[in-house]
């Protein structure tokens, strides 16, 4: 069986990610040109462990973006001659070298390891902006009133965080539960917050202006009514949005796992800023309290969200990983991390670098959001 | 202090029950009873002879009918049956309990000396490099789970080093087979209580009252060992305390992946055998244990910090 050289396996490497790296080259120059009217996101220049953060996240974005003109194979393409080969063999029928070696059914790990990353950077990210907009919804007025709504929903939100994780996860994403309507109705909630969000925004700031708020109103019903049959029922009239039945198990467990947080941190964030004079003077302008929490308050506590959307975006990176890991939820054929991991590892005796593509990238996308966070932590800190 | 107490105490009550009726309805649907019903009587069931036998063993009455029971049941020390392992429950859990226990013990007694001690003497001087370099490894730490740093360890220290065992067999522990498991927790631990650590002694060495003890011409270990430390200590300790749920989490993929057959392990094979009075032991067990330490960990926290005792 022929084989390449580490060598070699390094510059095929090098030579398939080249949209990455002109990507990445065009990003980081735009990033340094224009970083003095960037924000937050300018200073991070400043800071080597952020710089670095940002370089390995926007390489697995850019890999999720680019993975069909990356990858060497189809993910499910198999081959019973090249069964757990080693790194640098190559398939002698089509002349292309499996760089990073192949799995038990013969696939290419080098490309299942870019389209795993497809549905990781599709799922964590989106769960995380869901959970958001949960936590804000919810955190803002339990932090702004009080009272008894705000004991209920505090009580709730120690309810879901007492809860072990993998419990929750082995109780919520299972096939028998996909049988329910569990995940629906629990998709169903979730997904009505960004429409409530987004009515809240959109009174908050023209409530006066009638002939700007109904039409808004008007529209963010119908995009919601659109998204929300789409995503919930599986019935989009126009059937461009569907998901399937496994992605919505997990998406709702991971929303509903992480939004407790967020909400607990808005909430603190919220009861802090409140006190602060600016908006004591909003509410001497006669500003309504929804005008202050979402125009006043929410953009002061941005500081403290973003550092936490990165660290969080992590977090359910390596729930997802934990989830296939434990075979739960995902396809069995699915290239994603933690599956991949889980469909590898019996076989670490006889190849040991067959685990390594998936292990090194969920790690490595995880380090990178950490960094990431971190670097922005101690640029945030010093504004 | 004692009416603080009353309080925690009751609110832990109501997110115990809170918390085991949503254990028992979430093992308890339809789905798992009907599979429950197939594998207990006969694979070939119709789907009427199912809801007779479901009929006949009571899973029919109103969820909350059922549940009093199991409770009453559960309260009495009586946690029903295996159907795996066809033994009563309580035969079944407890062993596997004290095999993590023993797991658990070693992690901690790791852990939280050498998370606290990474994590002062990173926060003592902030921004040296030393501290970088702590705050680094501290990241990486973090960014490794267990199912990765496990797979990777073994691939080093077991296949290619030949150190350790990379399977750790329950009742029979050895150096060379249990530091691994050990080792894997403990990585992913380390890094988070020693960061929440550093910030709080960061904080601390910031206030004021050191900068006066330093005035004052206090040498600088001993302002760290007299002033700062009490301080500084107050957070980490209840991020020990809160790290519980996460530690769970841990032994569970842990035990999976060194096949160490513990609590986590059946937890998890309990669950995929459709196991239910086992499943619901091993739900409620792991949310007693969290709750029980979240109480200690509040209580503690108002027992350390005076400004809390006091007001």
């Amino acid at each position: 069986m022929e084989t390449i050289n580490t060598f070699q396996i390094w510059y095929v490497f090098f030579l398939q990610l080249t949209p990455v790296w002109i990507s990445l080259l065009i990003t980081f120059s735009a990033l340094f040109y224009w970083r003095k009217y960037l924000g937050v996101l300018g200073h991070l220049c400043n800071s080597r462990i952020g710089l670095v953060g940002l370089f390995i996240v926007l390489f697995w974005v850019f890999g999720a973006i680019f993975a069909d003109m990356i990858a060497l194979f189809e993910p499910f393409e198999q081959s019973g001659m090249y069964r757990r080969k080693p790194p640098g063999v190559i398939n002698s029928k089509v002349g292309i070298p499996y760089i990073f070696g192949t799995d038990t059914l013969g696939r290419d790990l080098f490309s299942r390891m870019f389209y795993g990353s497809q549905t990781v950077l599709l799922i964590a990210p989106a769960a995380c902006v869901v959970a958001y907009v949960v936590g804000i919804t919810l955190g803002l007025p339990s932090g702004y009133f009080g009272g008894r709504s705000d004991t209920i929903l505090s009580f709730l939100a120690n309810l879901v965080l007492a809860f072990p994780v993998i419990l929750l996860f082995y109780l919520l994403v299972a096939p028998g539960v996909r049988e329910t309507i569990l995940p629906n109705i629990m998709a169903g909630v979730f997904f009505l917050f960004p429409i409530i969000f987004a009515l809240m925004v959109v009174y908050s700031r023209y409530s006066e202006r009638i002939n700007v708020l109904a039409p808004s109103v008007i529209f963010i019903f119908l995009i919601g009514a659109w998204l929300y049959s789409g995503l919930v029922f599986n019935a989009d009239p126009l059937g461009l949005v569907t998901i399937d039945p496994n992605e919505l198990n997990i998406f709702a467990a991971v929303v509903f796992a992480s939004s407790p947080g967020v909400f607990r941190l808005v909430r603190g964030l919220t009861m802090d800023i409140k006190t602060r004079d600016y908006v004591a003077a909003a509410m001497t302008r006669g500003e309504g309290p929804f005008f202050i929490m979402i125009w006043e308050i929410l953009p002061n506590a941005r500081g403290p969200l973003i550092v936490d959307s990165c660290l969080r975006v992590g977090y359910v990176t390596i729930l997802l990983g934990t989830l296939g890991f434990f075979g739960l939820g995902m396809e069995p054929e699915s290239p994603d991390w933690g599956s991949m991991i889980n469909q590898t590892r019996s076989y670490i005796r006889l190849v040991p670098t067959i685990v390594l593509p998936a292990t090194l990238a969920l790690a490595s996308f995880v380090l990178g959001l950490n960094l990431l966070a971190d670097g922005l932590r101690e640029e945030s800190a010093k504004d | 202090m004692l009416i603080f107490i009353i309080k925690r105490l009751f609110v832990l009550f109501l997110t115990m029950l809170c918390l085991s009726f949503i254990v028992f309805s979430l093992v308890t649907i339809e789905p798992n009873l009907k599979k429950l019903a197939l594998n207990q009587a006969n694979m070939r069931m119709e789907e009427e002879a199912v809801q007779s036998w479901l009929e006949k063993n009571g899973y029919k009455r109103p969820i909350l009918v059922q549940y009093t029971e199991w409770l009453g049941n559960a309260l009495t020390g009586d946690f029903g049956y295996s159907t795996h392992f066809r033994k009563p429950v309580n035969e079944v859990v407890w062993p596997k309990l004290w095999h993590t226990g023993i797991l658990m013990f070693w992690v901690l007694i790791i852990t939280i000396p050498v998370s606290l001690l990474i994590g002062i003497i990173s926060g003592m001087r902030e921004g040296s490099k030393l501290d970088r370099t702590l705050s680094i490894f501290s990241i990486i730490t973090t960014s490794v789970p267990q199912y990765v740093s496990g797979i990777l360890f073994t691939i080093i220290f077991s296949s290619w080093l030949k150190l350790f065992k990379g399977v750790a067999k329950a009742g029979n522990i050895t150096f060379e087979n249990f530091t691994l498991p050990v080792l894997t927790i403990v990585l992913y631990d380390i890094g988070y209580i020693a960061r929440m650590t550093r910030a709080s002694m960061v904080e601390v060495m910031n206030a004021q009252y050191i900068r006066t003890a330093r005035l004052k011409g206090m040498s600088f270990i001993s302002v760290v060992f007299k002033h700062a430390l009490r301080n500084a200590l107050i957070a980490p300790f209840t991020v020990i305390m809160l790290q519980f749920p996460w530690l769970l989490t841990g032994v569970v993929i842990v035990e999976k992946l060194f096949n160490y057959k513990g609590f986590g392990f059946l937890l998890v094979s309990a669950a995929d055998q459709n196991d239910i009075d086992v499943t619901l032991a091993c739900g409620v067990v792991a949310v007693i244990l969290v709750l029980t330490t979240q109480l200690i960990s509040d209580i503690g926290y108002a027992f350390l910090n005076p400004r809390i005792r006091f007001s």
